[in-house]
């Protein structure tokens, strides 16, 4: 029998992190089916000037390639994404990505909370968040959005985390559903995706 | 985020367009609910609604509506790798068969890449050979962008791009500080012609040699982006360049069949068919 309440009705995972959250990132990208079927649609702080390198150094360690996606491409199932840096990124209606250039939030570019947020208004029930390590509190915004919609919020064990701001305010901010260590991440989305098969 | 449903964006686009001729209709859902929102908040708005209302009973409020819907973060100098390119291969290229160069930024905001290319030729020591037009929608940016005066809060982050693209001096050199300011050096700008422009409803007005429209079509939806595509590429000399920003692309639009990727990393495109 499983701790979750899990179905199949998902449409898209997307991830935030930032301080810290790097190797429990490749760490679930590296434990994950290769035929994992829902998107994985990341937000991470990363730096503004370097465009290069980060979507290698997490493809190397995935069990799938990850990419930054142009504006206006499809996102499609099964594929692993990352926001590009210096852009904010969007899911625009009609299940496509945007980018934008507009300022800062939370001091950050791309922001987690507008991530989730246009994810939560585009697939309202069908979503499901994920909030790693991270020293600010951008994400709590965007997991509130995420519960107000009926999605499944989940955040990494403050306990477990190198820097827990994040998470913390992400349960300050709204209900979350699950507080798990990276492993309980590991399984969580193990069974999830056993749902689809 | 005040809850905007789209029905509540289509009355008001549809609204603006009908009394004020701004066709905000095809833009990206996505970021314009957001600008929207960032109105409601800015000017205590509590629906979608009342700021329709207002905009009615003031036509010129509608002036301040698109300002902050288009977006107009910009930088001196972003992507550095992508104006060594422009500097190092694309303008020397097209001075291989051409004595002048006609520019055009497509949608300049502020002007801060206008700024970066006066700065570049400059120091290619060329700028008698090349005119700059550049273009807004919005008429304060571009009041803006002629003053060419800049936050003195972005300059760190100007001058650290500047240093990446390896210019020939330092940026320090090209301004001087006035109350919180960076004032450009206005030799730099004389020679721009700046005018105002709608991408979206507006002709073609000229042809050029080079089209740098980096950022802006994101904020449009697929449609519109394939309708401002067109226009464009008419607006280019065959063999001409067109210029997007690094995470935009050609691939899904329906003219890419009339250009070729002359460098994919950078977004730079040639045009080989009328």
């Amino acid at each position: 029998m499983s701790k979750y309440k899990l179905d199949n009705t998902y449409r898209a995972i997307v991830l935030g992190g930032s301080a810290g959250s790097f190797q429990g990132i490749t760490k679930i990208l590296s434990s994950i089916p290769d035929n994992f079927e829902l998107p994985v649609i990341m937000c991470l702080h990363r730096l503004k000037h370097v465009r290069n390198g980060f979507v290698e150094a997490l493809s190397i360690k995935s069990t799938k390639p990850v990419t930054e996606p142009y504006d206006k491409e499809k996102l499609k199932r099964g594929k692993v994404y990352l926001a590009p840096s210096n852009y904010h990124l969007s899911i625009e209606l009609g299940n496509n990505f945007a980018l934008s250039t507009e300022d800062m939030v939370n001091n950050s570019r791309p922001s987690i909370d507008i991530t989730l947020e246009t994810a939560a208004y585009n697939y309202k029930r069908r979503l499901i968040g994920i909030l790693l390590s991270g020293a600010n509190k951008d994400g709590a915004l965007g997991m509130k959005a995420i519960k107000e919609r009926g999605g499944l919020t989940i955040v990494q064990d403050p306990n477990e985390c190198m820097i827990k701001t994040m998470p913390e305010s992400a349960l300050e901010a709204t209900k979350i559903d699950y507080v798990l260590k990276i492993k309980e991440i590991i399984e969580f989305l193990i069974e999830l995706d056993k749902n689809y098969k | 985020m005040h809850n905007i449903e789209i029905t509540d964006l289509k009355k008001l686009t549809q609204m603006v367009k009908d009394a004020y001729g701004y066709d905000f209709t095809n833009y990206a859902m996505s970021s314009f609910r957001r600008r929207v929102n960032r109105i409601l908040e800015l000017y205590n708005f509590t629906s979608v609604s009342n700021l329709i209302d207002k905009i009615k009973v003031q036509p010129a409020f509608v002036e301040e509506v698109v300002n902050e819907i288009t977006v107009n973060v910009t930088e001196m100098f972003r992507d550095p790798s992508f104006w060594r390119e422009v500097r190092d291969h694309i303008i020397p290229n097209i001075l291989l068969n051409h004595k002048s160069i006609n520019v055009w930024h497509a949608g300049c905001s502020s002007g801060e890449e206008v700024f970066s290319m006066a700065i570049l030729l400059r120091e290619m020591g060329i700028s008698d050979k090349v005119k700059l037009i550049a273009t807004d929608l919005d008429n304060s940016i571009l009041n803006k962008a002629k003053k060419a005066t800049i936050p003195i809060k972005n300059m760190e982050l100007n001058e650290k791009n500047y240093i990446r693209f390896q210019g020939s001096a330092s940026l320090s050199k090209y301004y001087k500080e006035q109350n919180g300011h960076a004032v450009l050096n206005p030799a730099l700008v004389e020679n721009v012609s700046f005018r105002k422009h709608d991408l979206v409803q507006g002709g073609i007005f000229n042809k050029f040699d080079l089209v740098l429209c980096r950022n802006v079509m994101i904020y449009f939806n697929q449609n519109l982006q394939n309708d401002v595509l067109k226009k464009l590429h008419e607006s280019l000399f065959k063999y001409g360049y067109l210029i997007i920003g690094s995470k935009e692309s050609l691939i899904w639009c329906e003219i890419a069949n009339k250009f070729i990727v002359v460098n994919n990393e950078e977004k730079i495109y040639k045009k080989i068919r009328e």
